[in-house]
């Protein structure tokens, strides 16, 4: 499993990070991150692009998803 | 559409119809809301510069970040942060001072112009819109101004609202320290600065705004931006809701006045209206989020935006001193380097952030 940090990062980079894994053809990605800004725009990039999302860490300052396809 | 895009679409068209109203309430024309032009206002009240048109403490940008800041502890989501390039931030908020300043607006007061029938704001929306693909092309390129971390304590989080709530004690107080020189808040007497809606008015639109675009993470610069990246369209909606919100109304009381010349705080040299804002949108983009959202970010908590803020402040003081600001007259030779040179920063800043 591709695993993509966007821990500490402002908009959009954890968008383009995450969508850079998804180009290169990964079928299951972890993404870690801290904002719940970067998780709604990256959820909202994983369903987009046909990602099934879930959540394993869901805290208001860290989290963790799981993206497959 | 989901409930999020209409639930952003109505936040602009409440941002757009409060803008219209509050110009009806006293505000300056096409600037119901300016986030630049206010900070400069601000600027010009705690004495950063002279321009005696243009000093007033704006309660709309306190009430901005005090309503981000209570709406982001309810949520959960205040949380001290920062340390990504925090500098470099600083500085590119005085360019984008700098950039707004030119063309007379930020994003936000150039929907607002556009919603006042100111054809220039549209050459204005074309220079923005060059300067975010601009920004977008160094992002692709893996521009990144680093990590920021969460900070052991709260406390860093609260300095900026905490200024801003004196600002406003010294508002509504109205102590002068200085009798000969007056201050230390200042305030003009005639032009831009002496409009202004009923304080407490103010202060609440302020704090309605800060509520709303802390929910829906709204942002003029992120809206175009994710529309060349990924084709989302969810930002780009609270923008159009701000322009028919302030439109509508604009009709309905008589602002709406189409045209290029005699414009409210706005000047027809084109050359300048565009790159003013191409400087403001690379900027904007560049630093992951327009003068609006830089303000919410910082009552939410994030230093790196309240350094941004605080830039932008001192860097109207800085326009303002240098003859960097334009005029209803047009910009100066001093404004026309001062921009340029600000286009050629963000480009080294640009290729030099670069991550592999």
């Amino acid at each position: 499993m591709e695993k993509v940090d966007v821990r500490g990062l402002s908009c959009p980079m954890p968008v383009l990070k995450t969508k850079k894994v998804m180009d290169s053809g990964a079928k299951e990605i972890l993404v870690v991150g801290t904002s719940q800004v970067s998780k709604e725009n990256v959820t909202k990039l994983a369903r987009s692009q046909g990602y099934e999302v879930i959540m394993k860490v869901d805290n208001k300052d860290n989290w963790e998803m799981e993206l497959r396809k | 559409m989901d409930r999020s895009k209409w639930f952003i679409l109505a936040t602009g068209l409440i941002i757009g119809a409060i803008a219209a109203v509050l110009v009806k309430l006293g505000n300056p024309p096409n600037m119901g809301f300016c986030i630049a032009c206010f900070e400069r206002d601000i600027a010009g009240a705690i004495g950063l510069h002279r321009a005696a048109v243009v000093q007033y403490m704006r309660p709309e940008i306190i009430g901005i970040v005090l309503g981000a800041l209570l709406t982001s502890i309810f949520a959960g989501e205040f949380k001290a942060r920062g340390g990504s390039a925090t500098f470099v931030r600083f500085i590119m908020g005085i360019f984008m001072m700098i950039g707004a300043l030119v063309f007379l607006g930020c994003p936000l007061r150039d929907v607002l112009r556009m919603a006042g029938g100111d054809y220039n704001a549209v050459v204005g929306f074309i220079g923005f819109v060059c300067g975010v693909a601009t920004g977008v092309f160094f992002l692709k390129r893996g521009f990144n101004l680093g990590r920021a971390e969460y900070s052991h304590s709260n406390a860093g989080g609260l300095v900026l609202p905490l200024i801003l709530l004196l600002f406003l004690f010294l508002l509504i107080k109205g102590t002068v320290f200085s009798p000969d020189a007056g201050g230390p808040l200042f305030f003009s007497t005639e032009g831009p600065g002496s409009k202004f809606a009923p304080l407490g008015i103010s202060l609440l639109a302020g704090i309605v705004v800060g509520f709303l675009a802390q929910r829906t993470r709204l942002c003029m610069s992120g809206g175009i931006r994710d529309f060349i990246l990924i084709r989302d369209s969810y930002l780009l909606l609270g923008f159009i809701g701000i322009f028919i919100g302030a439109l509508i109304l604009n009709i309905a009381f008589g602002f709406f006045k189409p045209g290029f010349a005699d414009q409210p705080i706005a000047h027809t040299m084109s050359v300048w209206n565009f790159l003013g804002l191409y400087l403001v949108g690379l900027t904007a983009t560049l630093l992951g989020g327009c003068p609006l959202r830089q303000l919410i970010l910082s009552g939410e908590g994030d230093m790196d935006a309240a350094a941004v803020v605080i830039g932008m402040i001192v860097g109207a003081g800085i326009a303002h001193n240098f003859m960097f600001a334009a005029s209803p007259q047009g910009v100066g030779i001093y404004g026309q380097i001062a921009c340029v040179v600000g286009i050629l920063v963000m480009f080294w800043l640009g290729f030099s952030f670069r991550e592999e």
